[in-house]
Order: C-alpha cells, then sequence, then structure tokens
C-alpha cells in the first residue's frame, strides 16, 4: 500500500526553499509580544482565555503566546492543540491524515478562545477549526491570530491578530519558524 | 491502499501508520460529541456470511463516528436463503452505490474474490475469512500491546489454544512479528495448523515452561463447536494443560499482558477470576477495536483518487493549504 500514504504526510513530497526572509527571529519575538498585548486589551484581560494552536504549525505559537501572556499578565491560560484534518472539506479529493492527536484539556463553554495558526491563506483550516471546535463545547467568541496573513482567502473569514500582512503569490509559499519567517517556493524533491 | 485484505499486505511502516492514525481516532472518541463529519456521505454495507457480534458492532460505531451511512446484509435474512450467488448479491450491493463493503465469510478467500468483482473504486475491508486471517482485529491487538508498552520490539508475546481454527492467530502473528516481536505458539499438536511452513514462530508443547517468559499472553476462543472432531480428550483436559488458571497467573511476570479477542468461555481456556484481573486488558482490546476500525475506514475512503497528490501543477498551494 502505503507508499501514497507516506507520501502524504510531511514534506508532502516537496522541499521548502526560501528565497527572501521577511521577518527575523527579533521581529517574530516583538509580533508575538505585541499580539499578546492585544489580546490582553481587547479581552480586557485574560479571564476565560484559552489558547488553541492548529496543528502543527500553531502548535509552537500557542506556547509562545502562552509564555509571552504570563510574562505580562502574570497569569498563563491554558494551551490547547487541534488538529483539524477530519474537518477538511477536501476529505476525498486528496490525502489529508491528522498530524497528531487533539489535545483540548479545558471545556470551552463559555470559554474565549484564541485560535492560533502560522500561516491565514485560504481559510478553509480555520473553517474546519471553528467545525472542530464545536465538539468541545460552545466557545463565547472565537479569536484568530496568525503569524502571517498571505492573502487569497476562499472563505469570509478574518484574522483578529495579525503578525504580518504579507503579499504573497498562490504558488509560493511562506515558512514560519521561531527563527523567522522566510517566502520561497516548494521544490518537488 | 485500495482494500485492506491481509496484514501481510502491510509492513511495518503501514501498521506504525495506522497506529498513529488510531492514536488520533482514540481521541475523538473520548470527547463529549465523538463524532467528527470526515466520511459524510461515503456508504458503507456490512456483508456478513457469518455470524459476528463484536466485530460488526464495532465497525458500526467505528462508520457512525465517522459520519458515514451504513447498511447491514445479513444472510439470515436475504436473498442467500432463496439461492443468490455471492457474485449476483455483491453485484447487487455494488450497483445500489456503495463505497466500501465490510466482508465477513466462512471461506477463506471470499474477500479476494469480491474485490475482483467489483469495479474499482469499491473499497474491500475483510473482517474474517474461515480459518484465514482477520486483519483488523491483528490491528487492534497490536495497538492495545502497543499502547501498554509502548513498542513490540522485543517482546515475547505467546499464542496460547486453537490455532488451528483461528483466523485471529494467524493475523496476529504477521502483525507481531512485524512490528518485532517473537511469537511463541502454544496448543496441543492437534490443534496446531498441518503446516507452519513461512510462519516466523516458534511452537511449544508446554505452557508451563513458556508462560514465565511471555510479555503478552494472548488467549484464543476454544471452539466448542469443533469439539466433535475430537481434537482434545476434553475441555477439562484443555484446561488442565492450557487453561489460563489463578494459580499459572503466578508464573507470570508482573507486567505480562493477558488478551483475548472474545468471546470468551470462562473456566475453558481463561478461568473466570484471571479474566477481570488488571494485567487483562481485553476490555481495552475492544476499545481500541473501534478506533483501529476508525482508522482503517477513514484511510481507505477519505484519501483522493492517487493521482492528486505528486500531480505538478497543484501541489504547491495545497501544500500551504496544509501547512498553514
Amino acid at each position: 500500500m502505503a507508499e501514497r500514504e507516506r507520501r502524504s504526510t510531511p514534506p508532502y513530497g516537496g522541499v521548502f526553499v526560501a528565497r527572501s526572509q521577511v521577518m527575523d527571529a527579533d521581529d517574530v519575538r516583538r509580533a508575538i509580544w505585541r499580539m499578546a498585548h492585544e489580546i490582553i486589551e481587547h479581552n480586557h484581560g485574560l479571564d476565560s482565555v484559552v489558547l488553541v494552536g492548529l496543528q502543527t504549525g500553531g502548535v509552537g505559537m500557542a506556547d509562545a503566546f502562552a509564555e509571552a501572556l504570563g510574562e505580562i499578565d502574570g497569569r498563563t491560560p491554558p494551551v490547547g492543540t487541534l488538529d483539524v484534518a477530519l474537518y477538511r472539506d477536501d476529505i476525498g479529493i486528496r490525502p489529508v491524515l491528522p498530524e497528531a492527536v487533539t489535545d483540548i484539556p479545558v471545556d470551552l463553554d463559555g470559554a474565549i478562545v484564541v485560535l492560533v495558526d502560522d500561516v491565514l491563506f485560504t481559510g478553509r483550516t480555520i473553517r474546519a477549526a471553528l467545525d472542530a471546535l464545536n465538539a468541545y463545547g460552545r466557545p463565547r467568541s472565537v479569536q484568530l491570530a496568525v503569524m502571517v496573513d498571505r492573502g487569497h482567502r476562499e472563505l469570509p473569514i478574518r484574522p483578529d491578530y495579525v503578525g504580518k500582512n504579507l503579499p504573497t503569490r498562490r504558488d509560493e509559499m511562506v515558512n514560519v519558524s521561531p527563527e523567522g519567517v522566510d517566502l520561497g517556493e516548494v521544490v518537488k524533491s | 491502499m485500495k482494500h485492506l485484505l491481509s496484514i501481510t499486505d502491510l509492513d511495518r511502516p503501514d501498521i506504525e501508520l495506522l497506529h498513529k492514525l488510531t492514536d488520533s481516532f482514540a481521541e475523538v472518541s473520548r470527547r463529549a460529541i465523538p463524532k467528527v463529519p470526515a466520511l459524510r456521505g461515503k456508504n458503507v454495507v456490512w456483508l456478513f456470511y457469518e455470524d459476528s457480534t463484536r466485530t460488526r458492532l464495532s465497525f458500526e460505531q467505528a462508520a457512525k463516528r465517522l459520519s458515514a451511512d451504513t447498511m447491514t446484509f445479513s444472510v439470515s435474512s436475504s436473498s442467500v436463503k432463496k439461492g443468490e450467488s455471492l457474485r449476483d448479491t455483491v453485484l447487487t450491493i455494488e450497483a445500489m452505490g456503495v463505497d466500501a463493503v465490510v466482508v465477513r465469510h466462512g471461506s477463506a478467500g471470499a474477500p479476494w474474490q469480491i474485490a475482483r468483482w467489483l469495479e474499482d473504486r469499491v473499497h474491500v475491508i475483510n473482517a474474517g475469512d474461515g480459518w484465514h486471517e482477520h486483519p483488523t482485529q491483528a490491528l487492534l491487538d497490536s495497538y492495545t500491546i502497543r499502547e501498554e508498552r509502548g513498542s513490540l520490539d522485543g517482546l515475547h508475546i505467546g499464542i496460547i489454544g486453537d490455532i488451528k481454527h483461528s483466523r485471529v492467530a494467524r493475523s496476529d502473528v504477521f502483525a507481531y512479528t512485524a512490528l518485532g516481536a517473537e511469537v511463541t505458539l502454544v496448543a496441543p499438536p492437534t490443534l496446531l495448523p498441518p503446516s507452519l511452513e513461512g510462519w516466523p514462530v516458534r511452537v511449544s508443547h508446554d505452557l508451563d515452561a513458556v508462560l514465565p517468559s511471555l510479555d503478552v499472553v494472548g488467549l484464543l476462543r476454544m471452539q466448542q463447536e469443533r469439539m466433535t472432531e475430537h481434537l482434545v480428550p476434553s475441555l477439562r483436559e484443555y484446561t488442565s494443560r492450557y487453561g489460563l488458571t489463578r494459580r499459572r497467573v503466578d508464573a507470570m511476570r508482573d507486567d505480562a499482558l493477558v488478551m483475548h479477542p472474545g468471546p470468551m468461555n470462562r473456566g475453558v481456556e481463561i478461568s473466570a477470576e484471571v479474566a477481570d484481573l488488571p494485567r487483562s486488558v481485553i476490555v481495552d482490546q475492544v476499545r481500541n477495536g473501534v478506533a483501529t476500525r476508525m482508522a482503517v475506514l477513514y484511510l481507505l475512503l477519505g484519501q483522493g483518487p492517487e493521482k492528486v497528490l505528486g500531480s505538478d501543477d497543484v501541489i504547491v498551494p495545497e501544500l500551504q493549504e496544509v501547512l498553514g
């Protein structure tokens, strides 16, 4: 079997090649710090706030937010992770496999959920995430924090907190890590 | 993966991928609302030519948690009684527009035959064919051991009882050894298959000698309906030599697991109290069975046509969508 399934796990048969760096490590850290302040400002504190990082790119970022929020406010909100594969709208069109086990540590009824992801593109991942959250309760509100908004939305979804707006071509690729944000292409291996 | 017919079609990375997927589906099963929309609109039919309670219920639960629609074709209430052939039955079901057929049949090889008759887009899952194979049982058994011990590498696993008539034993042997375990079959000579050529196992007729070295004690149902063949002198004698009694548990390693695919004959292959000991993972096997079958159904039905990934034109935007 499995040649195909193995190809469908990262790096999906391609290798990312960076062309230019658009944010360096300091820029990423400052953006996290600014967005953390915005989260506190927007919600008048951190009461009921739960951070949920989307697998896989949002998980490390959610942890970075938790750390920053803890430093600023003295309290660290609960952090969960969410894998949206089973809620995607392209199941059956191409291979979609869960990357990791979802872990939501608290009941989301009445919570303010801040979804965290690295790159916002078509918006379909976020659409799936909104569906997935329903299985864990009925949040009071759901907000979205992303490091990069690269445009090309296909659904009426917008972020509440943005690290950087980055105009891109559809065939480009954005790679986010704590070391920085790179714009480049995927080259088939 | 097109069909799941035999555990031997899967190599170690395949089984490990399915185990990893099973982790995700086990989490779905633990949620307040244990249901995902992943297989909406897919239609799965159960084609059961042999009695089955737990396997059918387990598949049914798995399909429903994935939001697939299901239909049951059971022989006792169907046109098979009126003399319809297997081929005609399969083609009739296909014409109704199903995406997968889960087959249990008394004859070894029936799922392969059915897979040949069906058109390309229909997936076939073997849920037990005669004495031959029961691949989802092997996946859930190996998953249960992995859940308890982290890995099967280097474990010594005993499979005890009626190996000859057991499709579970056959599938388990190949899954366990593919994952790096050593397997010893323990049974009286009359309950072993006529030939074990190609089976990567050791054989013993003395349970008490093997028991202290086992990490996993896998028991099989003593199929009482086969007793007419006089393969063992009596059930009581079988119990005294091969049954897992309280006394034998004391000879086991402290961390050894006790497994049984069900249904159990308490007092024959396993004593009533042993089945309820904490080291018995029999209930975990049932629970993991649902998650395992979700993984199998999802892997077969939830993936797109082969050509989508690897085609040159669309991969990059797709990629960002997956990663971002």
